[in-house]
């Protein structure tokens, strides 16, 4: 690209880039500035007074602080299945890639059945009933760990292709069992990619509102997204609460965008340059 | 005796393997039980009327009904629209923008980051934001159209746009994902073949057709696969943003499959279910196989 083009191309870049992608970003932080009568009118103007903390607080108190319990279950969810996808996922990676066998061809086709298939909704909650964990935290961190799989076995398991198998044959030498083996020695050296998963999938799982909304019903129960979903109804007239709902639930994503781009990314395209 | 010795070493040797297959168990147990099982009860419920504690078998009847009924099959329809449109429009923008990402413009890191970023907020805040922007006469899209003369459709309420309104908004969502994937296959392209055409003469738009065009191909294939399976399951922003309104004008399988979960008709729910499961293998099978194919071939 010739020098000066190299700038003007950039330049209508930027501004076209800004329009289209920062525009909604200010609408929402503006508008959670707003007070009730000036977010009414819909519109990108600068607030001419300013309401972000009180909003702050009126949303955080709507019925009898629901945002801060789903900010719990929320953060309960995440971490909780985000932590048994690392390990489940891992332990499937690392023997797919380790010893190829009929459970390897098996395991691969359920491994993309489970990148395809839709799930099944009703029967799902149908099983959860009879085993007791529908609409319970324990049962949605199972089915996010279940819903999960796939993405996190295909990812570990190109990764433990990385790690030499003398390390194995090694640790087996000094006579390391199966367990040791895996936690002791592989489990470490698969930290990249176990970062990149945690920060993929948290973000995911996170943000995740059909699967609460299907598995996981009732106020007592709700995560993050579903309480943007409730006040929707109820804050149809207060833009202002609204807009401060969706601008409280989109910092987590960002800080984490902010400190972990790179993984999140090398997550994303992972898989994609070789097929 | 030395072949009783072998056989028992032999054995010894299999148990003591250090990659145990019982490393299957746990995710063999939470995806078997949560996602397997239902799949194939799936089939089964599909065929019956339910209400979770009894049901009643009666044959092919819920997916007569999900073929004859005028809304369930505008769903139908709807749901390959918007899974077309939007992986279409992905793949155009997405390479459009990681071309332009990777050559030597200025700004590129906030270009990418402004560009990614949609990709990690969440959807149903997304759909707010967007529904309230879109409004027909006070929202800021229109209000700028007016600005400039123009006079805005009525992006959500226009039965013939409802449906591309969304799509719309799921591109904007999903693009930089789309973008930085085509970025990592470009980037993998070897300079050489670029520097060996810019001997033999060619224009940049043939460098593109040529050379960049064919060999980001896996990256293609990635994005066509990832966008429309993700489209044709797509439920949170259609929800988020008209619940398939006005009418049903802009539903698909998956909100049909909810509505009708929260009517109570679980069997008709279930069998929406196995019809979007037939419609994603339908197509995201052969066009996987058709484009590893097409790979050994090269």
């Amino acid at each position: 690209m010739k020098r000066a083009s190299r700038y003007w191309v950039g330049g209508l870049a930027i501004l076209v880039s800004s329009v289209v992608f920062l525009v909604p970003f200010a609408f929402i932080v503006i508008t959670a500035m707003k007070d009730r009568k000036a977010a009414a009118l819909r519109e990108l103007s600068w607030p001419t007074s300013f309401h972000l903390w009180d909003n702050i607080m009126e949303v955080v108190k709507t019925r009898d602080y629901m945002l801060i319990t789903a900010l719990v279950n929320s953060t309960i969810l995440t971490v909780a299945s985000v932590t048994l996808l690392v390990i489940t996922g891992a332990m499937v990676g690392f023997v797919m890639q380790r010893r190829p066998s009929i459970w390897t061809s098996v395991a691969n086709f359920l491994v993309l059945a489970g990148l395809i298939i839709p799930p099944a909704v009703v029967p799902t909650i149908w099983v959860m009933q009879s085993l007791g964990i529908f609409k319970t935290l324990h049962g949605m961190v199972l089915i996010e760990v279940a819903y999960g799989l796939s993405f996190s076995i295909i990812l570990f398991r190109a990764f433990v292709a990385t790690i030499p198998r003398e390390l194995d044959e090694a640790a087996i030498i000094d006579g390391a069992g199966p367990l040791t083996l895996f936690f002791g020695i592989v489990l470490p050296l698969l930290r990249p990619v176990v970062v990149t998963l945690v920060v993929v999938q948290s973000v995911a799982i996170f943000n995740d509102f059909t699967n609460p909304l299907y598995y996981l019903p009732g106020n007592q129960n709700a995560t993050v997204q579903l309480t943007l979903y409730n006040f929707q109804s109820q804050f149809n007239t207060s833009f202002n609460l609204l807009f401060t709902n969706i601008l409280l639930i989109t910092i987590p994503p960002l800080i984490i965008f902010v400190f972990f781009n790179r993984q999140i990314v090398a997550g994303m395209t992972a898989g994609a340059v070789k097929g | 005796m030395t072949d009783r010795l072998n056989a028992a070493s032999a054995a010894s040797q299999r148990v003591r393997s250090p990659y145990s297959n019982w490393f299957y168990l746990p995710a063999a147990i939470i995806f078997g039980t949560l996602f397997l099982l239902p799949t194939a009860a799936s089939l089964f419920f599909s065929l019956t009327r339910w209400t979770l504690f009894d049901y009643e078998f009666i044959g092919l009847a819920n997916f007569v009904q999900f073929f004859q009924e005028p809304f369930l099959v505008k769903g139908l329809i709807n749901t390959l629209i918007y899974g077309v449109a939007t992986s279409g429009l992905k793949v155009v923008l997405g390479l459009l923008i990681a071309v332009l990402l990777t050559s030597d413009v200025v700004a590129r890191g906030y270009l990418r980051s402004v560009v990614f970023f949609p990709v990690l907020v969440s959807t149903v805040g997304v759909g707010i934001t967007f529904t309230v922007m879109m409004h027909p006469t006070q929202g800021v899209i229109n209000e700028t159209l007016h600005f400039f003369g123009i006079k805005g459709p009525q992006w959500l309420s226009d039965p013939w746009l409802v449906l591309l309104s969304i799509a719309f908004v799921d591109v904007w969502k999903g693009v930089g994902l789309a973008t930085v994937i085509y970025m990592a296959g470009i980037v993998s392209i070897p300079q050489d073949f670029y520097e060996a055409s810019t001997i033999d003469g060619a224009t940049g738009w043939q460098k593109f057709w040529n050379i960049t065009l064919p060999l980001v191909r896996p990256a293609t294939v990635t994005v066509v696969l990832l966008s429309l399976i993700g489209g044709l399951r797509s439920f949170d922003l259609i929800w988020a943003m008209t619940k398939g309104g006005p009418g049903f004008t802009s539903d698909v399988l998956a909100s049909v499959v909810y509505k009708q979960y929260q009517a109570g008709f679980y069997g008709l729910s279930t069998a929406g279910n196995v019809v979007l499961f037939v419609l994603v293998g339908l197509i995201a099978v052969p066009l996987s196989i058709f484009f590893n194919r097409r790979e050994i071939a090269l």
